[in-house]
């Protein structure tokens, strides 16, 4: 076998805009954090600096490594990198996830059991007597007025509700597009371009339906149900996990789009190689399996 | 196909590097990177290093002499920070830039421009962690580990710069680890099966493999933290059903993981170092490859060691004292292999092999105190005294530190084309070697009779050896300066280094003319 060589690429701004992109982000994003009710502060002005910064670099870079896979610069070989980069960038954000699910259980099985005054650390429950532990927990140890507390929660209303229960469409939403993508995928590997586009499209429609109805969702939080993230412990969890599973909805949903409108516009993707693609979609898969662990543990068990 | 690729390549190898600033900025090379790693990482030790002198000079008296309080635990805490990760992750990163690609025989690492954003994050990343000491509150306060509530509820402003910094800390990890895991997967030369791959590489797949399983649960940590101070958030906080000790929790599930990461890639340098100079093969290889990964795969298991007085279920302090333990068998099996390796060795003591040997037998003392802090009931009498620092100041310092400075004198040859002064070389050596046993030797003492950890002033029977101890580090922050010297001269000349360098080096980037070409290995080599 003959060695296709391995392609090293020449010298590159990117990754010094990105830096420094990722340097005007965090100042602008502590700055503004920082500066929360002072009308006078530039620090947002800084992050927005960040994101078109951080924006155009990214549109730059991946352009530029687009045009070398279509200009043939890259063997298999740096093809596997990138299956196997994407691979351990998925693993990290599932360790990502892992520290906030962690939390959730810690505080279900531990934390506030232990604050009810259960089991062999229930003498906490001398702080705060009268507490009673249960979940989702509706009260906090502590009355003060830092609490906001909920009427309401967002776990299963039982049978006669389901239907009017948004957390069970995002579900059907979420599990179903990511059943489009796969067909996409498929439609893309005979070579049906049309296919691939239409069922990519009606992927990217559904991710917008998810977000959509998780903004019904959290409006009806805190429009209706009282549950904010000063509820205490189940509206820090709740929003935690579900606003960062959002969060990666949202980024995934950008990246099937991208690839979209790369094969609508230029006609990007050949049946045997189309990475891009396929990240986007085991990135998809990722989040929709993230969303079934939150159906579960956040909003059914 | 093949057709274009030459076409765009036929120029792009055989050349030197870019003139200018802008070689450093814009550079996707594997060497330049690393050393941009090594320069960075140095910075950051002196300027952590000088912070632990002012730490120093605080303790050498009793009484308050230098500093307000207020400032000695935001130096604490900065130290702690910048050493851990600005000065030893970084160097071992750019170990891995430097050696990994030449060892396993690639001609770069695999994803070159991702390399260069994984270094130039860090100089802004450290930016602004150090600007909050100028901000208003002065710098975070709270010690390394950052437990809520000091760190949420009774931090300075500077916390959220803070926490983005630790953000995008993080993020180059990430990116650098799966970079080294990448290369060493995909880049490996024809015939180098894994288990023929050199330990030093052996490493850094585990310790790239630990490095992005742990570094996203702290950048979960910190941001769970920033909820807490600003959005009004309850995780860390019983009395809205959280729990301060959850924090704890998360942040030592990434904590142990994270101290294996700053002392596997020190396993992997020792046992090149320990075999070149032997004139030997390393003694049991495969196992020392099952110890490292034994001791990854059991630093998940452990963390709540860090945590026994806290109060956790009687369970829990039993699981989590026998699991620390069973860590000292793998680290046994390489300690016995180490000094197996040198039985009956020809060895000859230049300095990378006498900060090897320093490594070993000094690494190993930490270890052990590490064994006395794991008993339970026992550590409820060390907790958070000078002991402690001095079992992790043992294991950090001669052990991690002095496999960078063995590493740096062992390469440094490869590196520039030219060898160190050896009489310089070992001056360094044991002016550290005393310098560091004088510093920490007695905090094992002044701990065990009381002394508690994070505080500038103490009783004044802990007089005498706080003086001794601050000599010794006045003595071993000095020596670091000749260090200084003696790579900048090497760098600048010295006798010319042959591409083998030393007697019994084994690998290949000895194959490789010294200094190394800008680029090695555009054609795999073949591995027999």
């Amino acid at each position: 076998m003959s060695y296709q060589k391995y392609y090293v690429p020449e010298q590159s701004k990117f990754p010094i805009y990105a830096a420094t992109a990722l340097f005007l982000l965090v100042m602008g994003a502590a700055g503004t954090i920082n500066d929360l009710g002072k009308p006078d502060s530039i620090s947002v002005y800084i992050l927005y600096s960040g994101f078109a910064v951080f924006a155009a670099t990214l549109y730059f870079w991946f352009r530029t490594v687009i045009r070398e896979h279509i200009a043939g610069l890259d063997s298999v070989q740096l093809q596997k990198s990138f299956v196997f980069g994407m691979g351990w960038f998925i693993f990290s954000e599932v360790m990502f996830f892992a520290a906030f699910f962690g939390a959730l259980f810690y505080v279900r099985n531990f934390s506030v059991p232990w604050l009810g005054g259960d089991g062999e650390k229930g003498l906490a429950n001398m702080l705060w007597e009268g507490f009673e532990a249960s979940w989702p927990v509706m009260s906090t140890p502590d009355a003060g007025s830092a609490y906001v507390l909920a009427d309401k929660n967002m776990s299963w209303p039982g049978w006669g509700n389901a239907l009017k229960w948004l957390p069970l469409w995002n579900t059907i939403v979420l599990l179903s597009s990511s059943v489009t993508v796969h067909f996409a995928h498929l439609a893309l590997k005979n070579d049906n371009k049309k296919s691939f586009n239409t069922w990519l499209g009606v992927t990217v429609t559904l991710a917008l339906i998810f977000v959509g109805l998780q903004a019904a969702e959290y409006y009806e939080a805190y429009a209706h149900y009282g549950l904010t993230l000063n509820s205490g412990i189940y509206g820090s969890t709740f929003f935690m996990l579900t606003g960062f599973h959002g969060f990666h909805v949202m980024m995934g949903g950008f990246m099937l789009a991208v690839m979209l409108a790369r094969s609508v516009l230029y006609n990007h993707f050949d049946p045997h190689s189309h990475f891009g693609f396929e990240a986007a979609s085991w990135y998809w898969h990722f989040v929709d399996v993230v969303w079934v662990m939150l159906f579960l543990f956040v909003y059914i068990l | 196909m093949s057709a274009v690729i030459e076409s765009h390549n036929h120029d792009d190898h055989h050349h030197g590097p870019a003139k200018g600033l802008t070689r450093w900025l814009y550079t996707t090379n594997h060497k330049d990177i690393g050393t941009l790693y090594l320069w960075f990482s140095f910075a950051m030790f002196l300027i952590g290093g000088a912070m632990a002198m002012v730490i120093r000079a605080e303790l050498f008296q009793p009484g308050m002499q230098i500093v307000e309080p207020e400032f000695y635990n935001q130096m604490l805490t900065l130290h702690g920070l910048i050493m851990v990760f600005g000065a030893v992750m970084p160097a071992f990163v750019g170990l891995a830039n430097w050696l990994v690609p030449m060892m396993v025989g690639a001609p770069d690492m695999a994803l070159p421009r991702m390399n260069n954003l994984s270094f130039w994050i860090l100089p802004f990343a450290f930016f602004v962690l150090l600007s909050s000491l100028f901000m208003e509150g002065g710098a975070p306060n709270f010690g390394w580990t950052f437990y809520a509530p000091l760190s949420t509820t009774y931090a300075p402003p500077s916390v959220t710069f803070f926490i983005f910094s630790v953000h995008i800390m993080g993020a180059s990890s990430i990116m650098g680890s799966i970079n080294v895991i990448v290369t060493i997967m995909n880049m490996r030369a024809p015939g180098m099966t894994l288990m023929k791959m050199p330990l030093f590489v052996w490493s850094w797949l585990i310790t790239a493999y630990l490095l992005i399983a742990v570094m996203p649960v702290l950048a979960g940590a910190v941001t769970m933290m920033l909820m807490d101070i600003h959005f009004g958030t309850s995780f860390f906080n019983a009395a809205g059903g959280g729990d301060p000790v959850l924090f704890q929790h998360i942040f030592w599930f990434f904590g142990h993981p994270e101290v294996y990461i700053m002392i596997l890639p020190a396993f992997g340098i020792a046992s090149h170092i320990i075999e070149t100079f032997s004139r030997k093969q390393l003694f049991g290889y495969a196992s020392m490859v099952w110890a490292m990964a034994s001791i990854a795969i059991l630093s998940f298991v452990v963390w709540a060691h860090h945590m026994f007085t806290v109060g956790l279920p009687l369970a829990a302090e039993l699981f989590f004292m026998w699991a620390t333990m069973l860590i000292a068998v793998p680290t046994g099996v390489k300690v016995f292999n180490w000094v197996t390796t040198m039985f009956k060795g020809s060895i000859t003591y230049e300095t990378p092999m006498l900060f090897a040997i320093a490594f070993v037998v000094l690494f190993t003392i930490g270890g052990f105190s590490g064994l006395m802090l794991a008993i339970t009931p026992a550590d409820f009498q060390y907790h958070d005294t000078y002991f402690v620092v001095a079992h992790f100041h043992y294991v950090l310092v001669p052990g991690s530190i002095f496999s960078i400075m063995a590493a740096v004198y062992y390469w440094i040859p490869k590196w520039t084309g030219n060898m160190y002064d050896e009489r310089l070389g070992k001056l360094h050596f044991w002016l550290s070697f005393i310098g560091v046993n004088v510093t920490f030797f007695p905090q094992h003492w002044i701990g065990l009779a009381g002394m508690p950890r994070r505080i500038p002033d103490y009783a004044l029977q802990f007089a005498d050896w706080n003086m001794i101890s601050s000599v010794g580090a006045f003595l071993f922050g000095a020596s670091q300066i000749l260090f200084l010297f003696i790579v900048v001269k090497t760098v600048m000349g010295g006798k010319k280094a042959t591409p083998e360098v030393w007697e019994g080096s084994r690998g290949l980037e000895w194959t490789v003319e010294s200094p190394a070409p800008y680029h090695t290995f555009t054609t795999p080599p073949k591995v027999n």
